[in-house]
């Protein structure tokens, strides 16, 4: 097979804010996620494509902590952290993560999942959109806010007797859910029950209710599903602007290539749980391999049919 | 050495009747994720039957032999404690089902609540005792001392043993035993490939009610005492039996019963017979907190 | 037109009535009937003191039953549907009446407090001073316990999602320790008062923590151990409980300082009043009403905080709340232990209340009704709840009073042994009925632009 012409990482230079190496993660016999290994650069989107049943959720549940991985290393470098010695020092001992000048290497393997949001700042949706779809957008906007605005209430003692300090905390907790909802155009459904929106809406929804946590990196499994092109397109503007003026780095599962070949800055292609390519979107656009893997079919078969078409 | 095996022998008698109940609770609760929590009531209501017509078909037919008595209080027993357990999920669980997870549970135990105060207002308050109905025994000499293994120690184990391998066959083998197993997998699915899901659920509550009925006949023939209060607590040791086999498992259920026995006979043996129930109520809480799947229960993974 | 087709359709059901159908009906009914009744209903077991249990059998009431049944589904199948329409169209016409009325939800509250407020002045001009002991103590007293330990569970159960069924527990936790501390140590009640809302919390915090982690079913049923382990063992360690004999002379709660009797000393005397023990009523009325609007009001400021938030986001999806990095484990605690204290609460009125608790009153059947009034209530809902303790206690403290049924059935005939056979049917028929309780809606806690209340079928029940 001819090697592919063009640089797998050109452009590519941004620093990792996510390592994640060996990952190997095992349902009894089945091995879902299979000695995995890449880097999120700090500030692009990258993304994790696959077919169905590659084990892209499944890394995304090792990465925020709602499985344990059976083997490897997840570390997150948040605030300007780089990799380096810091790590496999932290990794020796038996904390979970440790500052590193302005930021922190945080090992997310070790940590449970209500600390990687809390701590890490890594926020995530689900493949299954997870609303509150009983509570009001607004509610669901604000129990995202709940780490830093329960310590404002004084651990509910200063909200209690109602402190102005504790209403102004929530005030400015409004002001960040309405400037977001402003941006996905749903300020005037804020007081409707998040389960009574439509489809796409939820899924912007549950994008910006991560959002409003504040995170350093945002994992959105399937985004883009179930979204009308016009949906898609307004979902590929709000990505991009979350990162270009939230700063935020993205790492996204999608199967919708219009969507991911458009915003993807890095794309990491999986099968059977394992890395079958990983580079620019040109780049993979262009890989064999990752043309066979979405056709179905080996490697030789792909020359076999050929073969067999020439005869 | 000798009150050791003693006690090992009444565990298992006990840890039978457990076991039998605990089958109702673990059947229903594998096909509609429900604790049947009459279940309990449903096995007294049973003892209460045996007794009733153990003394008609005592009075009427005199001189008939106790075996062919038993037989036939245990086949009527079974048959009208189906028939109550099949409207009792008619009634209370059925229009519930589908809707709110909480609403089936509290159904459940008002329909607990109904049987305990029905069978207290029909047939009062007071305990009701009959003479023993099999006596005799064989006394078995071990090292230094005897054991004593009654008659009706061996009725019990052996008639559970026996209709347990019946209802084993009825579950492994028979179509509805399949249904049973469809449905326990997907409802819906097992509906769209023509298992009439209502009648199957509806087969499993009386099949559970009946092995209830054994028990409750068992009860009988074991205590002759039956009581309108009696279903609560073994009806919440039978649960920890399903619980400790690992909820869902039919193997698991009488296991479970039968450690249940054990340990609550070994501890009063032993430790305290006024703590007995603690013990039991104890384990439940233990086995739930550290091995929620139970011995032989699947692992319950959360799919995020 | 449409109309008219309609009644055409209407009236061609009526001449093609089933009545073969119906009559197959209800007699398998009949025979359903029959077939429950026997032999539980047709044989009652007499222990007879010369020839051990003996049979009386009662066929005439198994007759009785049977024709009621087969007779009831019967006209059931043929007025039924005729029934059901009026009942429904009565019931909307009633439910559109009331609806403008959601107005002036502020108005109504007042009013509901005032009424509350007179209550016993009421009791005691309609009733007179005697009749009135029964009206302020059975129904007003014991229900507003229970609407305090209702709103006390619905912290745990309607806000945080999480199913317990040993509540009874920190009630038995909070009396207990008031009547040990007032016995033993001869703290006054005005100190165990918050003591044992402290004792009943740390209580909550201890079970808690182990079962905490496990979800739906499991935790219901760990919890439900716990209170019959905690009542075990009050039965059983008889040195410091007295065992099932239970403890009494628990000091009376006194009014600052003040008891109440007829000595120099007492609350009467002092206020220059007549002695009645009244007195003593009034005062335990207006406190447990005063208790129960202290619970009200924390639960309502605490459900617009963020715990509240975080409670309610946990019922909804547990999952998505550890994604949003809450701690389940510590908000779940909170939901657990402040629901304890105003059980532990509750429980030092009721020990301070009758001066004497045993065992007994804390059986896992206490928690079953708690709960039950928590879900009719729809969870969640204050008013619901409160509602749903008036209906469910009240209820069967009314059939206490059904003594004029003696004249139809005889003198032999004991309403109240009836109490709680229809208690639990009423539970069945309310969960068919209103699977999601009386009050589903669920109120937002913040409002950007305009308050409306959420539908009960978007609103979820939690999963722990
Ligand atoms: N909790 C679990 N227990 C057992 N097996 C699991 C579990 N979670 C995932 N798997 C298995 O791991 C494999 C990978 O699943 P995963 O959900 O990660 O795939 P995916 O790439 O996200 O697929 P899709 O595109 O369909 O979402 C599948 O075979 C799945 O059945
Ligand atoms: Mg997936």
């Amino acid at each position: 097979m001819a090697a592919p012409a063009i640089d797998p990482n050109a452009g590519l230079d941004a620093e990792p804010i996510l390592r994640v190496e060996h990952l190997t993660m095992r349902f009894g016999g089945l091995v879902a996620v299979n000695d995995l290994s890449f880097d999120v650069a700090r500030g692009q989107i990258t993304a994790l494509i696959g077919p169905n049943g590659a084990g892209k959720t499944t890394v995304f549940n090792c990465i925020t902590g709602f499985y344990k991985p059976s083997s490897g290393r997840i570390v997150l470098m948040s605030d300007g952290a780089l990799p380096g010695p810091a790590i496999d020092a932290l990794t020796d001992t038996s904390m979970r993560s440790r500052r590193v000048g302005d930021g922190g290497i945080y090992l997310l393997e070790r940590m449970p999942d209500s600390e990687i949001a809390a701590q890490a700042r890594v926020a995530r949706t689900f493949q299954n959109i997870r609303l509150f779809t009983g509570m009001t957008v607004l509610e669901n906007l604000i129990v995202a806010q709940h780490n830093w605005l329960n310590r404002a209430s004084g651990y509910s003692l200063l909200g209690l007797v109602g402190a102005k300090s504790f209403r102004d905390a929530e005030a400015r907790a409004v002001e960040i859910a309405v400037a977001w909802l402003d941006r996905i155009g749903l300020k005037g459904r804020a007081d409707d029950p998040a389960g009574a929106l439509p489809y796409g809406d939820q899924r912007r929804l549950e994008i910006v209710r991560a959002m409003c946590t504040g995170p350093v990196l945002l994992c959105l499994d399937e985004p883009a599903a179930g979204l009308n092109p016009r949906e898609s397109a307004e979902l590929n503007e709000l990505l991009l602007s979350i990162r270009d003026s939230n700063g935020t780095s993205l790492l996204l599962i999608e199967h919708d290539m219009s969507v991911v070949m458009e915003i993807s800055d890095h794309i990491i292609v999986l099968e059977y749980g394992k890395k079958i390519s990983d580079g620019t979107p040109e780049y993979i656009k262009n890989d064999p391999k990752v043309i066979a893997a979405y056709l179905g079919v080996e490697d030789e078969e792909v020359d076999d049919a050929a073969a067999e078409l020439d005869q | 050495m000798d009150y050791f095996l003693q006690q090992l022998i009444n565990g298992l008698t006990l840890g039978s009747v457990y076991g039998l109940i605990a089958i109702g609770y673990t059947m229903v609760y594998g096909i509609i994720g429900m604790i049947n929590f009459a279940h309990g009531d449903v096995f007294m209501l049973s003892a209460f039957i045996a007794v009733i017509i153990f003394l008609m078909i005592t009075s009427l037919f005199g001189g008939l032999a106790i075996a062919l008595a038993l037989v036939l209080v245990l086949i009527i027993a079974m048959v009208l404690t189906a028939l109550w357990s099949w409207a009792i999920e008619r009634v209370a669980y059925r229009p519930l089902r589908g809707s709110f997870r909480l609403a089936p549970l509290i159904s459940a135990i008002g329909m607990s609540i109904f049987l305990v105060n029905f069978v207290q207002l029909v047939q009062g308050p007071r305990n009701k005792s009959i003479p023993p109905i099999i006596d005799g025994s064989f006394v078995i000499p071990v090292d230094g001392g005897n054991i004593t293994l009654a008659y009706k120690q061996i009725l019990i184990i052996v008639t559970t043993a026996v209709l347990l391998a019946a209802f084993w066959f009825v579950v492994q083998k028979t179509a509805l035993g399949r249904a049973q197993r469809a449905c326990e997998q997907d409802r819906k699915m097992a509906a769209l490939l023509g298992i009439d899901v209502d009648r199957t659920i509806s087969l499993t509550f009386v099949m559970g009610a009946a092995l209830a009925a054994v028990a409750g006949t068992l009860f009988m023939v074991q205590y002759g005492v039956v009581n309108f209060a009696d279903g609560f607590v073994p009806g919440i040791k039978a649960f920890t039996a399903a619980v400790l086999g690992g909820i869902g498992s039919l193997p698991g259920a009488v296991i479970g019963g039968l450690l249940i026995g054990l340990i609550e006979v070994f501890w009063s043996a032993y430790f305290s017979i006024d703590y007995k129930d603690v013990a039991a109520f104890s384990i439940l809480a233990i086995t739930l907190i550290f091995m929620p799947s139970g011995i032989l229960g699947k692992p319950d993974v959360e799919k995020v | 037109m449409a109309e008219a087709e309609a009644k055409r359709v209407a009236s061609d059901e009526r001449a093609a009535f089933d009545w073969l159908g119906a009559l197959r009906d209800a007699g398998f009914l009949g025979l359903l009937t029959l077939g429950l009744s026997f032999p539980i209903i047709a044989f009652r077991t007499r222990q007879d003191l010369w020839q051990g249990l003996v049979l009386d059998p009662r066929w005439e009431l198994v007759t009785v039953l049977v024709a009621i049944a087969f007779t009831a589904r019967f006209c059931w199948l043929v007025f039924g549907n005729r029934l059901a329409g009026g009942v429904q169209s009565l019931a909307e016409r009633v439910g559109s009446t009331l609806s403008p009325l959601k107005s002036y939800t502020a108005t109504f509250r007042l009013v509901g407090l005032a009424w509350l407020i007179a209550y016993p002045f009421l009791a005691v001009l309609f009733a007179g001073p005697g009749g009135a002991l029964k009206w302020i103590d059975n129904f007003g007293i014991q229900i507003l316990i229970y609407v305090m330990l209702g709103w006390g569970l619905n912290i745990v159960v309607g806000l945080a999602g999480l199913l317990d069924l040993g509540y009874v527990a920190f009630y038995a936790v909070g009396a207990y320790s008031t009547a040990l501390l007032s016995t033993y140590f001869g703290f006054s009640f005005w100190l165990c008062l918050p003591l044992a809302g402290i004792f009943a919390a740390l209580w909550g915090i201890l079970l808690g923590f182990p079962v905490l982690r496990l979800r739906g079913d499991y935790l219901a049923i760990v919890t439900l151990a716990f209170g019959e382990i905690i009542r075990l063992v009050l039965i059983n360690w008889v040195e410091l409980t007295n065992g099932a004999a239970g403890i009494s002379g628990i000091p009376r709660p006194t009014f600052f300082g003040l008891p109440f009797n007829a000595s120099d000393e007492g609350f009467a005397a002092f206020f220059g009043l007549q002695f009645t023990p009244l007195h003593r009523l009034f005062f335990l009325f207006y406190l447990i009403l005063l208790l129960a609007l202290l619970t009200n009001w924390v639960t309502i400021r605490l459900r617009r905080l963020p715990i509240g938030r975080a409670w309610e986001a946990l019922r909804e999806d547990e999952i998505a709340c550890r994604s949003l990095g809450i701690d389940t484990v510590t908000t779940k605690l909170t939901a657990f232990s402040i629901g304890a204290m105003f059980g532990g609460i509750a429980g030092a009125f009721f020990a301070a209340r009758l001066g004497f608790i045993s065992p007994k009153s804390f059986e896992f059947m206490e928690s079953a009704v708690i709960l039950s009034i928590v879900v009719l209530g729809g969870m969640g809902s204050q008013i619901g709840v409160a509602i749903a303790a008036v209906v469910m206690i009240g209820g069967t403290e009314m059939l206490r009073e059904l003594v004029w049924l003696k004249a139809i059935f005889g003198a032999g005939f004991d309403p109240t042994q009836y109490r709680m056979l229809l208690f639990g049917m009423a539970m069945v028929a309310m969960m068919v009925w209103r699977p999601r309780g009386l009050i589903s809606k669920r109120e937002p806690s913040i409002v950007l632009h305009e308050k409306r209340a959420i539908g009960g079928e978007l609103v979820k029940e939690g999963q722990g």
